[in-house]
């Protein structure tokens, strides 16, 4: 049985890239089987030892990592052809050879690390937080139900991961929507009582460039999400809330909110 | 075009797709099928809309300045895609794809058809009857291409329709959006079915 386990290799391509701007290319490794490894147990081996397939040595493998747990989404990659994240990806389960590519969606840094950047950006953007801040003690804010409380809790899961940008094909180089991650948050701190208060100011910033409208509903998001967030019904429910705001926006009413 | 107005030209692309364009796609497969009570039926009917009063108004604003720009910016919208079909193989991957290429084919389709049949009569050089339309698909390869613009017409208008309800925020749920899918489905067959019979009945 230990002979057994000690021969058995794990095949793995690394779709590589030594610099941001340098021309990427496949290379292959073989690593030691042990049971229950996962990617990211893979990629240490490999940092450990770092020789390819054809015995040569080479550069570690760089990539992001932090939680292992699937909460922090720092290590996102494609792993044979869906983006997901390295730590969930278990060996056992992946058939071989195992492809490791970057999300090419985001920017490289080098290897399987990419820049998420824009995902932040667009938070901040869409103002994706609700402002509670002032010179004085403003008190307790109104109450949220508990059910409604429960159903933003799963939206409130998303880990800026970047998997749903890398799984639209509306978000690319050539575009500049902000893909439905930062869009479903708008969702979540609209949904919050006191977050609502600026729930026009949110609208207003997805209904400018690289917002909502870029959405093609091919719902490759929802199918992506590990966090199993509905995003293609949150995309939905705010084009209602668009909607609503570009009448408010034209037609007119002094009020800012209601 | 800003990018700052994007929201509303998508909005705006949407809401031509099906009105009026949409509308009038439907209109003009059903005034076709009169093509299947014989030549008579067919050019009292095509005599009538060439008759209606204000028809090059009626053209111009509720044909060629819509569907221009549903066209042209339809073309910006299917090349700012990355398509994943490989990836990505669920329904609504493909027919995102299919509307895009589908669209891209009728921008293609259309322009032949407004050149062969209303241009060509708004110079004179032909009438428009149901001998122009019999001498057109009486070559075979006409006949297919004809066939496939009108299903492409179809699929875009019947899948223009589901998506025309999630960007406007009509349909929400996934339940909603699927049974959607389905009343959309029955809307391409119905208009397939009437628009490749008027066809095969100029044969």
């Amino acid at each position: 049985m230990v002979t057994a386990t000690e021969t058995k290799k794990v095949q793995i391509e690394i779709f590589r890239q030594d610099t941001p701007e340098s021309t990427p290319y496949w290379e292959k490794f073989e690593v030691n089987y042990r049971p229950n490894m996962n990617v990211i147990s893979a990629l240490m081996e490999i940092r450990q030892n770092p020789v390819n397939a054809d015995g040569k040595a080479t550069t570690p493998v760089a990539w992001d990592m932090s939680c292992l747990e699937e909460v922090c989404g720092a290590c996102s990659m494609v792993i044979n052809g869906k983006p997901r994240q390295s730590c969930s990806a278990l060996i056992d389960q992946l058939t071989q050879p195992i492809q490791l590519a970057p999300m090419k969606t985001f920017p490289v840094v080098r290897d399987l690390q990419v820049d998420r950047t824009r995902m932040f950006d667009s938070l901040k953007k869409v103002k994706a937080w609700v402002p509670i801040d002032g010179s004085y003690d403003l008190g307790e804010g109104p109450r949220m139900p508990e059910r409604k409380r429960q159903w933003a809790y799963e939206l409130s899961k998303c880990m800026t991961c970047g998997v749903c940008l890398e799984a639209c094909p509306n978000v690319n180089s050539g575009a500049s929507f902000m893909g439905p991650a930062p869009l479903s948050q708008v969702r979540l701190f609209n949904a919050h009582p006191t977050g609502s208060m600026n729930k026009d100011e949110r609208l207003n910033a997805i209904m400018g460039d690289g917002g909502l409208a870029n959405c093609g509903n091919a719902q490759n998001c929802v199918v992506a999400c590990p966090k199993g967030i509905p995003l293609t019904t949150s995309i939905a429910a705010l084009n209602r809330d668009t909607t609503v705001q570009m009448f408010k926006n034209f037609f007119g009413s002094d009020h800012m909110v209601d | 075009m800003s990018k700052d107005r994007e929201f509303y030209w998508r909005r705006l692309h949407s809401l031509l797709g099906i009105i009026p364009v949409g509308l009038f796609l439907a209109q003009h497969l059903v005034v076709n099928h009169f093509a299947t009570r014989g030549a008579d039926a067919f050019n009292s009917a095509s005599h009538f809309m060439e008759s209606l009063p204000f028809r090059l108004m009626l053209e111009i604003f509720v044909i060629y300045l819509p569907l221009a720009f549903h066209a042209f910016y339809g073309i910006y919208i299917a090349f700012t895609a990355k398509n994943n079909p490989k990836n990505f193989g669920t329904l609504r991957n493909y027919l995102f794809i299919l509307q895009r290429f589908t669209g891209i084919f009728l921008v293609v389709f259309i322009a032949w058809h407004v050149f062969e049949t209303r241009f060509q009569a708004a110079i004179g050089a032909k009438e428009v009857n149901f001998n122009m339309m019999a001498e057109i698909l009486s070559n075979p390869w006409m006949l297919g291409f004809y066939i496939v613009g009108v299903i492409a017409a179809t699929f875009h208008l019947a899948n223009g329709i589901w998506s025309f309800l999630v960007s406007w925020g009509i349909t929400q749920s996934p339940q909603s959006q699927r049974i959607a899918t389905y009343v959309t489905l029955v809307i391409f067959l119905a208009l397939s079915v009437v628009g490749v019979q008027a066809l095969l009945a100029f044969v």
